[in-house]
Protein backbone atom coordinates (compact mmCIF):
# COMPACT_ATOMS: atom_id res chain seq x y z
CA UNK A 1 0.00 0.00 0.00
CA UNK A 2 1.28 3.32 -0.68
CA UNK A 3 2.32 5.67 1.90
CA UNK A 4 0.03 8.52 3.25
CA UNK A 5 2.82 10.98 3.13
CA UNK A 6 5.75 10.87 1.01
CA UNK A 7 8.27 13.99 1.11
CA UNK A 8 11.59 14.68 -0.80
CA UNK A 9 14.21 16.68 -0.04
CA UNK A 10 12.00 19.58 1.57
CA UNK A 11 13.30 22.86 2.02
CA UNK A 12 11.72 25.99 4.09
CA UNK A 13 12.71 28.96 4.85
CA UNK A 14 11.19 31.45 6.89
CA UNK A 15 11.70 34.69 8.08
CA UNK A 16 15.31 34.48 6.09
CA UNK A 17 16.28 31.61 8.27
CA UNK A 18 16.51 27.73 6.97
CA UNK A 19 13.59 25.67 9.26
CA UNK A 20 13.78 22.80 7.22
CA UNK A 21 16.78 21.43 5.37
CA UNK A 22 16.05 18.88 2.91
CA UNK A 23 13.84 16.54 5.02
CA UNK A 24 13.06 13.09 3.10
CA UNK A 25 10.18 10.96 5.17
CA UNK A 26 7.37 8.75 4.70
CA UNK A 27 4.60 8.55 6.87
CA UNK A 28 2.59 5.11 6.31
CA UNK A 29 -1.67 4.46 6.51
CA UNK A 30 -2.64 2.56 9.40
CA UNK A 31 -0.09 3.50 11.87
CA UNK A 32 0.49 6.25 14.38
CA UNK A 33 4.04 8.23 13.58
CA UNK A 34 5.87 10.28 16.23
CA UNK A 35 7.40 13.83 15.22
CA UNK A 36 9.53 14.41 17.61
CA UNK A 37 11.96 16.99 18.30
CA UNK A 38 12.71 20.32 20.85
CA UNK A 39 11.25 23.53 20.16
CA UNK A 40 12.66 25.37 17.33
CA UNK A 41 13.26 22.30 15.34
CA UNK A 42 10.36 22.84 12.77
CA UNK A 43 8.10 20.16 13.62
CA UNK A 44 4.95 22.72 13.06
CA UNK A 45 6.57 23.90 9.57
CA UNK A 46 6.84 20.17 8.74
CA UNK A 47 2.94 19.95 9.48
CA UNK A 48 1.93 23.21 7.67
CA UNK A 49 3.98 21.86 4.73
CA UNK A 50 1.83 17.95 4.84
CA UNK A 51 -1.28 19.92 5.13
CA UNK A 52 -0.60 22.66 2.39
CA UNK A 53 -0.37 25.81 4.11
CA UNK A 54 2.92 26.41 3.62
CA UNK A 55 5.40 28.07 1.33
CA UNK A 56 7.98 25.87 0.32
CA UNK A 57 11.70 27.09 -1.28
CA UNK A 58 12.43 23.31 -2.75
CA UNK A 59 11.14 19.52 -2.60
CA UNK A 60 8.14 18.00 -2.63
CA UNK A 61 5.10 16.98 -0.45
CA UNK A 62 2.44 14.61 -1.96
CA UNK A 63 0.16 13.09 0.48
CA UNK A 64 -2.24 10.59 -0.05
CA UNK A 65 -0.95 10.29 -3.77
CA UNK A 66 -1.43 13.53 -4.45
CA UNK A 67 0.49 17.01 -4.39
CA UNK A 68 0.13 19.06 -0.39
CA UNK A 69 -2.82 21.50 -0.54
CA UNK A 70 -4.43 19.67 -3.76
CA UNK A 71 -7.95 20.10 -3.21
CA UNK A 72 -8.68 16.87 -3.24
CA UNK A 73 -7.03 16.39 -0.38
CA UNK A 74 -9.39 19.28 1.56
CA UNK A 75 -12.03 16.53 2.68
CA UNK A 76 -9.06 13.73 3.35
CA UNK A 77 -6.87 15.34 5.64
CA UNK A 78 -7.94 16.77 9.49
CA UNK A 79 -5.14 19.32 10.78
CA UNK A 80 -4.87 19.99 14.65
CA UNK A 81 -2.73 23.29 14.90
CA UNK A 82 -0.68 23.54 17.71
CA UNK A 83 -2.64 26.68 19.20
CA UNK A 84 -6.19 25.92 19.43
CA UNK A 85 -7.77 27.32 16.39
CA UNK A 86 -11.66 27.30 17.84
CA UNK A 87 -13.88 29.67 17.96
CA UNK A 88 -14.00 31.15 21.36
CA UNK A 89 -17.75 32.66 20.93
CA UNK A 90 -19.23 29.58 20.02
CA UNK A 91 -20.13 26.21 22.23
CA UNK A 92 -18.02 23.35 21.77
CA UNK A 93 -21.22 21.62 19.77
CA UNK A 94 -21.44 24.22 17.30
CA UNK A 95 -17.75 24.45 16.52
CA UNK A 96 -17.32 20.88 15.90
CA UNK A 97 -20.75 20.77 13.91
CA UNK A 98 -19.61 23.58 11.86
CA UNK A 99 -16.06 21.82 10.91
CA UNK A 100 -18.53 18.88 10.62
CA UNK A 101 -20.55 20.40 8.22
CA UNK A 102 -17.15 21.64 5.91
CA UNK A 103 -16.59 18.23 5.77
CA UNK A 104 -20.36 17.45 4.56
CA UNK A 105 -20.86 15.18 8.04
CA UNK A 106 -23.98 15.70 10.00
CA UNK A 107 -24.52 15.34 14.08
CA UNK A 108 -23.76 12.55 14.75
CA UNK A 109 -20.59 12.24 13.67
CA UNK A 110 -19.88 15.50 15.45
CA UNK A 111 -21.71 14.32 19.11
CA UNK A 112 -18.75 11.60 18.15
CA UNK A 113 -15.85 13.28 17.97
CA UNK A 114 -16.95 15.46 21.26
CA UNK A 115 -17.36 11.80 22.71
CA UNK A 116 -13.90 10.76 21.71
CA UNK A 117 -12.39 13.78 23.20
CA UNK A 118 -14.07 13.76 26.40
CA UNK A 119 -16.28 16.81 26.01
CA UNK A 120 -19.63 15.39 25.48
CA UNK A 121 -20.67 17.06 28.69
CA UNK A 122 -18.94 20.33 27.73
CA UNK A 123 -20.68 20.42 24.47
CA UNK A 124 -23.17 23.46 25.34
CA UNK A 125 -20.89 25.79 26.88
CA UNK A 126 -19.01 27.97 25.41
CA UNK A 127 -15.37 27.72 23.98
CA UNK A 128 -14.49 30.89 25.79
CA UNK A 129 -15.40 29.37 29.36
CA UNK A 130 -13.40 26.22 28.86
CA UNK A 131 -10.06 25.88 30.64
CA UNK A 132 -6.88 25.68 28.15
CA UNK A 133 -6.44 21.38 28.28
CA UNK A 134 -10.45 21.15 27.43
CA UNK A 135 -10.01 24.33 24.64
CA UNK A 136 -7.83 22.05 22.92
CA UNK A 137 -9.29 19.12 23.07
CA UNK A 138 -12.29 20.82 21.24
CA UNK A 139 -9.85 22.22 18.51
CA UNK A 140 -9.11 17.91 18.50
CA UNK A 141 -12.61 17.53 17.80
CA UNK A 142 -12.63 19.43 14.99
CA UNK A 143 -9.66 17.96 13.60
CA UNK A 144 -11.41 14.31 14.27
CA UNK A 145 -14.55 15.02 13.53
CA UNK A 146 -14.61 14.35 9.27
CA UNK A 147 -13.40 10.73 9.77
CA UNK A 148 -10.02 11.88 7.03
CA UNK A 149 -8.10 8.90 6.19
CA UNK A 150 -4.67 11.57 7.13
CA UNK A 151 -4.91 13.13 10.88
CA UNK A 152 -2.20 15.57 11.17
CA UNK A 153 -1.84 16.61 15.20
CA UNK A 154 0.37 19.16 16.29
CA UNK A 155 0.74 18.27 20.19
CA UNK A 156 -2.67 17.14 21.17
CA UNK A 157 -1.80 16.22 24.36
CA UNK A 158 -0.56 19.22 25.76
CA UNK A 159 -2.39 19.99 28.96
CA UNK A 160 -4.10 17.07 29.57
CA UNK A 161 -4.47 14.82 32.58
CA UNK A 162 -2.80 11.31 32.35
CA UNK A 163 -5.91 9.51 32.01
CA UNK A 164 -7.17 11.66 28.97
CA UNK A 165 -3.84 11.70 27.73
CA UNK A 166 -4.27 7.64 27.39
CA UNK A 167 -7.59 7.68 26.55
CA UNK A 168 -6.29 9.74 23.62
CA UNK A 169 -3.51 7.58 22.63
CA UNK A 170 -5.63 4.60 22.87
CA UNK A 171 -8.41 6.65 20.54
CA UNK A 172 -5.19 7.81 18.20
CA UNK A 173 -4.64 3.51 18.00
CA UNK A 174 -8.33 2.66 17.50
CA UNK A 175 -8.48 5.13 14.24
CA UNK A 176 -4.88 3.76 13.23
CA UNK A 177 -6.51 0.13 12.96
CA UNK A 178 -8.81 1.27 11.41
CA UNK A 179 -6.81 2.70 8.05
CA UNK A 180 -6.05 6.12 9.12
CA UNK A 181 -2.71 7.45 8.81
CA UNK A 182 -1.67 9.78 11.89
CA UNK A 183 0.84 12.08 12.22
CA UNK A 184 1.36 13.58 15.69
CA UNK A 185 4.49 16.06 17.42
CA UNK A 186 5.14 16.15 20.55
CA UNK A 187 8.48 17.06 22.35
CA UNK A 188 6.89 15.02 25.52
CA UNK A 189 9.45 11.42 25.25
CA UNK A 190 7.47 9.33 27.29
CA UNK A 191 4.62 9.91 24.52
CA UNK A 192 7.47 8.67 21.68
CA UNK A 193 7.08 5.09 23.17
CA UNK A 194 3.21 5.21 22.26
CA UNK A 195 3.77 5.27 18.43
CA UNK A 196 4.52 3.02 15.58
CA UNK A 197 6.88 4.63 14.19
CA UNK A 198 9.60 7.98 14.87
CA UNK A 199 10.96 10.86 12.88
CA UNK A 200 13.05 12.81 14.82
CA UNK A 201 13.60 16.30 13.75
CA UNK A 202 16.50 18.82 15.03
CA UNK A 203 17.30 22.59 13.42
CA UNK A 204 15.53 21.79 10.28
CA UNK A 205 17.10 17.81 9.87
CA UNK A 206 15.36 14.44 10.45
CA UNK A 207 18.24 12.50 12.63
CA UNK A 208 15.94 9.67 12.85
CA UNK A 209 13.03 7.51 11.13
CA UNK A 210 12.09 4.49 12.65
CA UNK A 211 10.46 2.33 15.13
CA UNK A 212 11.10 3.52 19.06
CA UNK A 213 12.41 -0.59 19.18
CA UNK A 214 15.08 0.69 16.43
CA UNK A 215 16.14 3.54 17.65
CA UNK A 216 16.15 2.26 20.97
CA UNK A 217 18.57 -0.42 19.88
CA UNK A 218 20.22 2.11 17.27
CA UNK A 219 20.81 4.16 20.53
CA UNK A 220 22.37 1.16 22.38
CA UNK A 221 20.19 2.08 24.94
CA UNK A 222 16.66 1.27 26.53
CA UNK A 223 15.57 4.41 27.91
CA UNK A 224 14.45 6.31 24.29
CA UNK A 225 15.17 9.81 25.77
CA UNK A 226 19.07 8.88 26.40
CA UNK A 227 18.61 7.23 22.98
CA UNK A 228 17.36 10.69 20.91
CA UNK A 229 20.37 12.40 23.33
CA UNK A 230 22.79 9.82 21.78
CA UNK A 231 21.63 10.08 18.50
CA UNK A 232 22.06 14.04 18.53
CA UNK A 233 25.29 13.64 19.88
CA UNK A 234 26.20 10.92 17.28
CA UNK A 235 25.36 13.27 14.41
CA UNK A 236 26.91 16.33 15.14
CA UNK A 237 30.29 13.85 15.85
CA UNK A 238 29.55 13.02 12.50
CA UNK A 239 28.96 9.67 13.87
CA UNK A 240 27.64 6.62 12.44
CA UNK A 241 24.99 6.11 15.28
CA UNK A 242 22.77 8.77 13.70
CA UNK A 243 23.01 7.24 10.21
CA UNK A 244 22.38 3.78 10.95
CA UNK A 245 18.85 5.19 12.11
CA UNK A 246 18.29 7.32 9.22
CA UNK A 247 18.98 4.04 7.04
CA UNK A 248 17.39 1.56 9.29
CA UNK B 1 -18.04 28.39 -4.18
CA UNK B 2 -20.22 25.39 -2.50
CA UNK B 3 -23.97 26.87 -1.64
CA UNK B 4 -24.12 24.54 1.45
CA UNK B 5 -20.44 25.34 2.92
CA UNK B 6 -21.62 28.88 1.76
CA UNK B 7 -24.69 28.86 4.46
CA UNK B 8 -23.44 26.75 7.01
CA UNK B 9 -20.47 29.53 7.41
CA UNK B 10 -23.05 32.19 7.48
CA UNK B 11 -25.13 30.60 10.14
CA UNK B 12 -21.69 30.15 11.99
CA UNK B 13 -21.14 33.72 11.41
CA UNK B 14 -24.48 34.90 12.83
CA UNK B 15 -24.65 32.43 15.81
CA UNK B 16 -20.97 34.18 16.98
CA UNK B 17 -22.97 37.50 16.87
CA UNK B 18 -25.62 36.07 19.09
CA UNK B 19 -23.54 34.85 21.29
CA UNK B 20 -22.42 38.10 22.21
CA UNK B 21 -25.16 40.47 23.13
CA UNK B 22 -23.65 43.59 24.05
CA UNK B 23 -22.98 44.21 20.86
CA UNK B 24 -26.24 43.25 19.16
CA UNK B 25 -27.45 46.15 22.07
CA UNK B 26 -24.59 48.38 20.91
CA UNK B 27 -25.53 47.42 16.86
CA UNK B 28 -29.63 48.65 17.68
CA UNK B 29 -28.85 51.20 20.47
CA UNK B 30 -25.79 53.33 19.16
CA UNK B 31 -28.34 54.43 16.05
CA UNK B 32 -30.59 55.57 17.84
CA UNK B 33 -28.86 57.46 20.05
CA UNK B 34 -27.05 59.57 17.83
CA UNK B 35 -29.91 59.87 15.62
CA UNK B 36 -31.46 61.81 18.91
CA UNK B 37 -28.72 64.00 19.17
CA UNK B 38 -28.94 65.41 15.73
CA UNK B 39 -32.54 65.88 16.08
CA UNK B 40 -32.45 68.18 18.61
CA UNK B 41 -29.06 69.74 17.37
CA UNK B 42 -31.34 70.92 14.33
CA UNK B 43 -34.76 70.76 15.78
CA UNK B 44 -34.58 74.54 16.00
CA UNK B 45 -33.01 75.44 13.08
CA UNK B 46 -35.07 76.79 10.16
CA UNK B 47 -35.35 75.01 6.72
CA UNK B 48 -35.61 77.01 3.46
CA UNK B 49 -39.05 77.34 1.79
CA UNK B 50 -38.89 74.04 -0.44
CA UNK B 51 -36.28 72.63 0.68
CA UNK B 52 -35.78 69.67 3.36
CA UNK B 53 -35.33 70.64 6.88
CA UNK B 54 -31.80 70.31 7.93
CA UNK B 55 -32.64 67.06 9.95
CA UNK B 56 -34.50 65.29 7.10
CA UNK B 57 -31.25 66.36 4.96
CA UNK B 58 -28.40 64.98 7.76
CA UNK B 59 -30.34 61.97 9.00
CA UNK B 60 -31.01 60.28 5.71
CA UNK B 61 -27.32 60.20 4.87
CA UNK B 62 -26.78 59.25 8.20
CA UNK B 63 -29.03 56.02 8.04
CA UNK B 64 -26.40 55.20 5.24
CA UNK B 65 -23.36 55.92 7.53
CA UNK B 66 -24.26 53.58 10.67
CA UNK B 67 -24.02 50.43 8.59
CA UNK B 68 -21.14 51.98 6.80
CA UNK B 69 -19.19 52.54 9.49
CA UNK B 70 -19.80 49.78 12.19
CA UNK B 71 -19.80 46.77 9.58
CA UNK B 72 -16.30 47.83 8.54
CA UNK B 73 -15.01 48.12 12.09
CA UNK B 74 -17.08 44.79 12.80
CA UNK B 75 -15.67 43.02 9.77
CA UNK B 76 -11.91 43.89 10.14
CA UNK B 77 -12.06 42.43 13.59
CA UNK B 78 -13.57 39.58 12.77
CA UNK B 79 -11.42 38.83 9.77
CA UNK B 80 -8.10 39.52 11.78
CA UNK B 81 -9.45 37.30 15.07
CA UNK B 82 -9.84 34.68 12.06
CA UNK B 83 -6.03 35.77 11.25
CA UNK B 84 -4.56 35.33 14.45
CA UNK B 85 -7.01 32.68 16.24
CA UNK B 86 -5.56 29.80 13.68
CA UNK B 87 -9.05 29.29 12.55
CA UNK B 88 -8.37 30.63 9.13
CA UNK B 89 -5.24 28.55 8.63
CA UNK B 90 -7.65 25.43 9.15
CA UNK B 91 -10.66 26.74 7.76
CA UNK B 92 -7.92 27.17 4.28
CA UNK B 93 -7.18 23.57 4.73
CA UNK B 94 -11.19 21.90 4.49
CA UNK B 95 -13.04 21.69 1.42
CA UNK B 96 -14.45 25.36 2.61
CA UNK B 97 -13.83 27.57 -0.99
CA UNK B 98 -11.97 31.09 -0.47
CA UNK B 99 -15.22 32.84 -1.84
CA UNK B 100 -17.28 31.19 0.60
CA UNK B 101 -15.49 32.68 3.51
CA UNK B 102 -16.00 36.02 2.47
CA UNK B 103 -19.42 35.66 1.01
CA UNK B 104 -20.17 34.53 3.50
CA UNK B 105 -18.94 37.31 6.15
CA UNK B 106 -20.78 39.90 3.32
CA UNK B 107 -23.86 38.04 3.73
CA UNK B 108 -24.25 37.52 7.16
CA UNK B 109 -22.72 41.40 8.67
CA UNK B 110 -24.79 42.50 5.38
CA UNK B 111 -27.85 40.96 7.08
CA UNK B 112 -26.95 42.46 10.36
CA UNK B 113 -26.51 45.75 8.77
CA UNK B 114 -29.88 45.79 7.07
CA UNK B 115 -31.44 45.10 10.85
CA UNK B 116 -29.42 47.72 12.02
CA UNK B 117 -30.69 49.97 9.01
CA UNK B 118 -34.49 48.89 9.43
CA UNK B 119 -34.34 49.67 13.30
CA UNK B 120 -33.04 53.24 12.39
CA UNK B 121 -35.33 53.98 9.60
CA UNK B 122 -38.09 52.94 11.89
CA UNK B 123 -37.19 55.50 14.42
CA UNK B 124 -36.09 58.47 11.96
CA UNK B 125 -39.49 58.02 10.24
CA UNK B 126 -41.81 57.28 13.30
CA UNK B 127 -40.02 59.07 16.53
CA UNK B 128 -38.46 61.88 14.89
CA UNK B 129 -40.67 62.71 11.96
CA UNK B 130 -38.16 62.39 8.87
CA UNK B 131 -39.36 62.86 5.42
CA UNK B 132 -38.70 61.86 2.39
CA UNK B 133 -40.64 61.84 -1.05
CA UNK B 134 -39.01 57.97 -1.89
CA UNK B 135 -40.13 54.93 -0.35
CA UNK B 136 -38.49 54.00 2.99
CA UNK B 137 -37.70 50.40 1.39
CA UNK B 138 -35.36 51.92 -0.95
CA UNK B 139 -33.99 53.78 2.03
CA UNK B 140 -33.47 50.77 3.57
CA UNK B 141 -32.23 48.75 0.55
CA UNK B 142 -29.25 51.55 0.06
CA UNK B 143 -28.33 51.08 3.65
CA UNK B 144 -27.75 47.70 3.66
CA UNK B 145 -25.74 47.87 0.62
CA UNK B 146 -23.95 50.11 2.41
CA UNK B 147 -23.44 47.38 4.71
CA UNK B 148 -22.19 45.21 2.07
CA UNK B 149 -19.89 47.56 0.84
CA UNK B 150 -18.50 47.98 4.11
CA UNK B 151 -18.44 44.45 5.01
CA UNK B 152 -16.02 43.85 1.64
CA UNK B 153 -13.33 47.02 2.42
CA UNK B 154 -13.07 45.18 5.53
CA UNK B 155 -12.16 41.78 4.10
CA UNK B 156 -9.88 43.69 2.06
CA UNK B 157 -7.95 45.64 4.53
CA UNK B 158 -8.03 43.11 6.94
CA UNK B 159 -5.19 41.87 4.49
CA UNK B 160 -3.32 44.72 5.26
CA UNK B 161 -3.15 44.37 9.13
CA UNK B 162 -1.16 42.20 10.69
CA UNK B 163 -2.07 43.58 14.41
CA UNK B 164 -5.73 44.95 16.18
CA UNK B 165 -3.89 48.43 16.37
CA UNK B 166 -3.70 48.24 12.64
CA UNK B 167 -6.73 47.34 12.25
CA UNK B 168 -8.74 49.91 13.16
CA UNK B 169 -6.74 52.39 11.95
CA UNK B 170 -7.87 52.02 8.47
CA UNK B 171 -10.98 53.22 10.23
CA UNK B 172 -9.81 56.64 9.74
CA UNK B 173 -8.06 55.80 6.37
CA UNK B 174 -10.62 54.41 4.49
CA UNK B 175 -13.32 55.47 5.88
CA UNK B 176 -13.14 59.30 7.39
CA UNK B 177 -12.19 60.49 3.54
CA UNK B 178 -15.25 58.81 2.31
CA UNK B 179 -17.79 60.80 5.07
CA UNK B 180 -16.16 63.94 4.43
CA UNK B 181 -15.77 64.09 0.68
CA UNK B 182 -19.51 62.30 0.10
CA UNK B 183 -21.63 65.47 -0.51
CA UNK B 184 -23.09 66.34 3.69
CA UNK B 185 -20.64 68.70 4.66
CA UNK B 186 -20.04 70.35 1.59
CA UNK B 187 -22.33 70.18 -1.87
CA UNK B 188 -20.19 68.53 -4.48
CA UNK B 189 -20.30 71.27 -7.05
CA UNK B 190 -18.94 73.51 -4.69
CA UNK B 191 -15.76 71.55 -4.09
CA UNK B 192 -12.63 72.31 -5.61
CA UNK B 193 -11.79 70.19 -8.48
CA UNK B 194 -9.72 67.74 -7.38
CA UNK B 195 -11.64 67.05 -4.27
CA UNK B 196 -14.69 66.43 -6.73
CA UNK B 197 -12.04 64.45 -8.20
CA UNK B 198 -11.31 61.96 -5.37
CA UNK B 199 -14.31 61.97 -3.85
CA UNK B 200 -16.31 60.48 -7.28
CA UNK B 201 -13.31 57.76 -6.94
CA UNK B 202 -14.78 57.00 -3.78
CA UNK B 203 -17.55 54.52 -3.49
CA UNK B 204 -19.45 56.46 -0.43
CA UNK B 205 -20.40 59.22 -2.74
CA UNK B 206 -22.57 57.29 -4.59
CA UNK B 207 -24.46 55.99 -2.00
CA UNK B 208 -25.12 58.82 -0.66
CA UNK B 209 -26.49 60.51 -3.74
CA UNK B 210 -28.65 57.53 -4.37
CA UNK B 211 -30.09 58.57 -0.66
CA UNK B 212 -30.55 61.93 -1.59
CA UNK B 213 -32.84 61.19 -4.72
CA UNK B 214 -34.87 58.91 -2.62
CA UNK B 215 -35.30 62.06 -0.24
CA UNK B 216 -35.74 64.27 -3.05
CA UNK B 217 -37.67 61.89 -5.85
CA UNK B 218 -41.23 59.89 -5.11
CA UNK B 219 -39.95 57.45 -7.22
CA UNK B 220 -37.02 55.48 -7.91
CA UNK B 221 -34.92 57.81 -10.64
CA UNK B 222 -32.17 56.57 -13.51
CA UNK B 223 -29.31 58.36 -11.16
CA UNK B 224 -30.69 56.24 -7.51
CA UNK B 225 -30.44 52.76 -9.75
CA UNK B 226 -26.84 53.71 -11.38
CA UNK B 227 -25.85 54.73 -8.26
CA UNK B 228 -26.91 51.47 -6.48
CA UNK B 229 -25.05 49.75 -9.61
CA UNK B 230 -21.71 51.67 -9.03
CA UNK B 231 -22.34 50.83 -5.19
CA UNK B 232 -22.66 47.27 -5.82
CA UNK B 233 -20.07 47.04 -8.15
CA UNK B 234 -17.51 48.62 -5.95
CA UNK B 235 -18.47 45.94 -3.31
CA UNK B 236 -18.50 42.71 -5.49
CA UNK B 237 -14.97 44.22 -6.94
CA UNK B 238 -13.87 45.20 -3.51
CA UNK B 239 -14.72 41.14 -2.10
CA UNK B 240 -12.70 39.74 -5.80
CA UNK B 241 -9.95 41.66 -4.67
CA UNK B 242 -10.17 40.44 -0.78
CA UNK B 243 -10.01 36.78 -2.67
CA UNK B 244 -7.17 37.08 -4.11
CA UNK B 245 -4.94 38.39 -1.01
CA UNK B 246 -6.05 35.47 0.82
CA UNK B 247 -3.57 32.98 0.13
CA UNK B 248 -4.12 29.30 1.72
CA UNK B 249 0.04 28.99 1.48
CA UNK B 250 1.61 31.40 3.90
CA UNK B 251 5.70 31.86 4.82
Amino acid sequence: MEDAIVVRGLVVDRGGRRVLDGIDATVPRGSVTGLLGPSGSGKTTLMRAIVGVQVITGGTVTVLGAPAGSAQLRHRVGYLTQAPSVYADLTVRENVRYFAALQGRGRAEADRAMTDVGLASAAGQLVGTLSGGQRSRASLACALVGEPELIVLDEPTVGQDPVLRADLWARFHELANAGTALLVSSHVMDEAARCDRLLLIREGRLIADDTPAAVRAAAGVDDLDEAFLRLIRAGEAGGPAGSAAGEA
Amino acid sequence: MNPRILAVTVARILRQLRHDRRTIALLVAVPTVLLTLVYYMYVDQPAAPGQPSAFDRIALVMLGFFPFIVMFLVTSIAMLRERTTGTLERLLTTPLAKTDLLFGYGIAFGLAGAVQATIAAAVAYWVFGMHTAGSSGLVIMIAALNAVLAVALGLLCSAFARTEFQAVQFMPVVVAPQLLLCGLFVPRDQMAGWLQAISDALPLTYAVEALQEVGAHAEPTGTMWRDVGIVAGAAVLALVLAAATLRRRSG
